[in-house]
């Protein structure tokens, strides 16, 4: 029992200012997490062919000069929603048989402030932190430094999480 | 088809494709698709500092490190087997703003005449890259969020905090295109 208390702690602990966390309460082997290896690949060569991690994209897409992201945005954003619709209506299980979850997000003025902040950087250097992953696998080295000041810029976020306004 | 699936791909094969990731990943184990929790992960793995934000079991979030090297490797197989020879056409009026900017090598999806290892010790380089990264990591995290997560995955479950976020990411982007980034771009 004490166990269980201390998983669910935890799970609140990662879900904390996190949209994205493993809602499985199994346990697997290190092999299960090839899957999302492959589907990361998958996403990568989408990213690229599709040209999403492209700088010159991003600058066109805020000066309202070409329909390009808001078309990958908007039709990823359709077929995500009818997918979590059809999901819910069917209880569509996991592979493992699991019920999958979803928890509300609770507002907070941090996706006011961090919004405003992240949207500064991603018109100045052109990506996401999914197309930074992308674009040094293009062989642009350099992003290497923009993800570490990326990763510097997460954790001075945690270290001064308390003193910021939610 | 070889040649087919190297050509550029247009929005509508490639939005749906992307917005299938988010069935695919809660089917495969439950997982909420989201990347910006990657880099949080990795403070929790390499730098805990004792920070409570960093203070979980990481190891339990590890498929998304899987995931995220695998959209390194995705980009790189992209880039190198199937990759479009031509260089990314781009809306006149970028092209000839950029031009005023010295920014005319359109061959890498990251503009080469400014982010590359020479300009990263300018003060231009230095904002574009460090300053931006850091702005990226900061932002996300503030926000619960970032592309994926809040716009994607948040909006398809149709929360509202997700479309504040996305609306204000919007908005610092809009600013930052339009205002700041021809300050820094002139440097």
């Amino acid at each position: 029992m004490q166990q269980n208390i201390d998983t669910e702690k935890d799970l609140q602990l990662r879900e904390f200012d996190a949209m994205c966390v493993n809602e499985s309460r199994l346990g697997h082997k290190w092999y299960h997490n090839l899957k999302y290896l492959i589907v990361g690949i998958l996403f990568g060569v989408v990213f690229v062919k599709a040209e999403v991690v492209s700088w010159f994209r991003i600058q066109e897409m805020f000066r309202l000069q070409s329909f390009h992201m808001y078309g990958i945005i908007g039709s990823a954003v359709v077929v995500g929603m009818i997918s979590v619709f059809l999901i819910k209506k069917f209880d569509i299980k996991t592979v493992y048989g699991e019920k999958i979850a979803f928890h509300p997000k609770k507002f907070s003025k941090g996706q006011i402030y961090g919004g405003l902040i992240f949207g500064l950087g991603w018109a100045v250097t052109g990506a996401c932190p999914g197309p930074l992953f992308a674009q040094i696998g293009t062989g642009a080295t350099v992003i290497a430094v923009t993800l570490l000041s990326a990763i510097a810029g997460t954790w001075v976020y945690g270290f001064l999480r308390e003193k910021l306004p939610h | 088809m070889v040649e087919f699936i190297k050509q550029p791909w247009p929005w509508y094969i490639a939005g749906p494709l992307i917005g299938l990731t988010v069935p695919t990943l809660l089917i495969l184990g439950n997982k909420s698709f989201g990347i910006s929790s990657s880099l949080r992960h990795i403070c929790a793995s390499c730098m805990p500092a004792n920070i409570p934000f960093f203070k979980y079991d990481w190891k339990k979030e590890v498929w998304n490190l899987f995931f995220v090297f695998g959209i390194f490797l995705g980009g790189a197989i992209a880039i190198n087997l199937l990759s479009n020879p031509n260089p990314i056409e781009v809306n006149p009026k970028l092209a000839s703003e950029l031009a005023g900017y010295g920014i005319t090598n359109y061959n890498n999806l990251v503009p080469e005449d400014i982010m590359n290892w020479q300009s990263l010790f300018t003060l231009k380089g230095f904002l574009l890259m460090v300053v931006g990264g850091f702005l990226v990591g900061f932002g996300t995290r503030y926000a619960g969020g970032c592309t994926s997560g809040h716009a994607i995955m948040g909006l398809s479950n149709l929360q509202l905090p997700s479309l504040i976020a996305t609306i204000c990411f919007m908005i610092g982007g809009f600013i930052m295109a339009n205002l700041i980034l021809p300050i820094i771009l002139s440097l």
